[in-house]
């Protein structure tokens, strides 16, 4: 698959919000889930 | 803590089978903390493995253009929302039975992670469903037991944290978590008991898949990502936990300052 360009990549052939609002919340679950992991993990830590 | 009545599980001479020595939480805590990082880098190589072939070998869908490319995130968070709930009401279930400490903390890790897989596969549900079908959501069965899925994930993450005893808060919500696996099959046989707006599995143990190679080989790599990611959160997550519960016992008290 050759884009050609950036802005063709990033339009997504028209469907860039759908395509890329997928992919950017997913991104958004796993940093703010392992946010929360890391987070946890310094609480469990300090508490014992 | 009680030691005496846990003398099996914590029997680490070698003596007890292999499953009952790593059942015990001290016994699991370090061999868990030593997978993680590897879980997690075979998930980052595979992601970006993946997420190469889905964007820059795979070609265009010739009906759904390049809308069809969220299928990359789509299809293994479903999978992963069914498999995590699976695995922990498994868990759950041998908590029941065996009554090992592990099992109840196992199945509480995975809750949040398939929650959030399930919550995944909504969200990119709709933004798939609006491109192809006009609209983000309809009440059909898939859409709608997925739904139901996510809101047993909420359940059982919301009872066995409203029970302050760990050993009863299991109990509880291995229970729930048992009774919720029938909507496991509901979810995948949806689209063939009921005429629902969903397509059919394009992948399946019986047929040839209904999908470009190079498709399907991205589609496979995410969801090996998508394994290996909810195997190293489970297991970063299950240490937390084992922290928590156990901190008064003598061995996590003996490792303060190590690590």
């Amino acid at each position: 698959m050759n884009w050609g360009s950036l802005d063709n990549f990033l339009a997504m052939g028209g469907y860039g919000v759908y395509v890329w609002g997928s992919y950017a919340v997913t991104a958004l679950c796993i940093a703010a889930e392992l946010w929360l992991l890391a987070q946890r993990a310094r609480r469990a830590e300090r508490s014992r | 803590m009680a030691t005496g009545s846990y003398r099996i599980e914590a029997d680490l001479n070698g003596r007890g089978s292999l499953l009952l020595r790593y059942a015990a939480p001290q016994a699991f805590f370090p061999i868990a903390g030593k997978m993680i990082p590897w879980f997690g880098a075979l998930a980052i190589i595979f992601a970006v493995a993946g997420l190469y072939v889905g964007f820059f070998v795979a070609p265009t869908d010739a009906q759904q253009g390049e809308s069809y490319r969220v299928i990359f995130i789509h299809v293994p968070a479903a999978w992963m929302s069914m498999f995590l709930y699976v695995i922990m009401a498994g868990w759950a279930a041998l908590g029941l039975i065996l009554n090992t400490r592990l099992s109840g903390m196992m199945a509480s890790a995975l809750a949040p992670t398939g929650a959030m897989f399930t919550f995944i596969a909504l969200w990119t549900g709709a933004l798939w469903g609006k491109p192809t079908w006009g609209t983000w959501w309809v009440w059909d069965a898939r859409l709608t037991s997925e739904l139901i899925l996510l809101f047993l994930y909420f359940g059982f993450i919301a009872l066995t944290n409203a029970i302050d005893d760990p050993r009863r808060a299991d109990r509880a919500g291995a229970l729930l978590a048992i009774v919720g696996v029938i909507n496991i099959p509901i979810i995948y046989f949806s689209v063939q008991w009921w005429n629902t707006l969903h397509q059919g599995a394009s992948v399946s143990l019986t047929r040839a898949p209904s999908m470009a190679a190079t498709m399907l080989t991205g589609m496979m790599l995410m969801a090996l990502a998508a394994w290996m990611y909810s195997i190293a959160t489970a297991l970063w997550r299950v240490r937390s936990i084992i922290v928590e519960r156990e901190r008064d016992a003598e061995w996590v008290q003996g490792r303060k300052g190590q690590e």
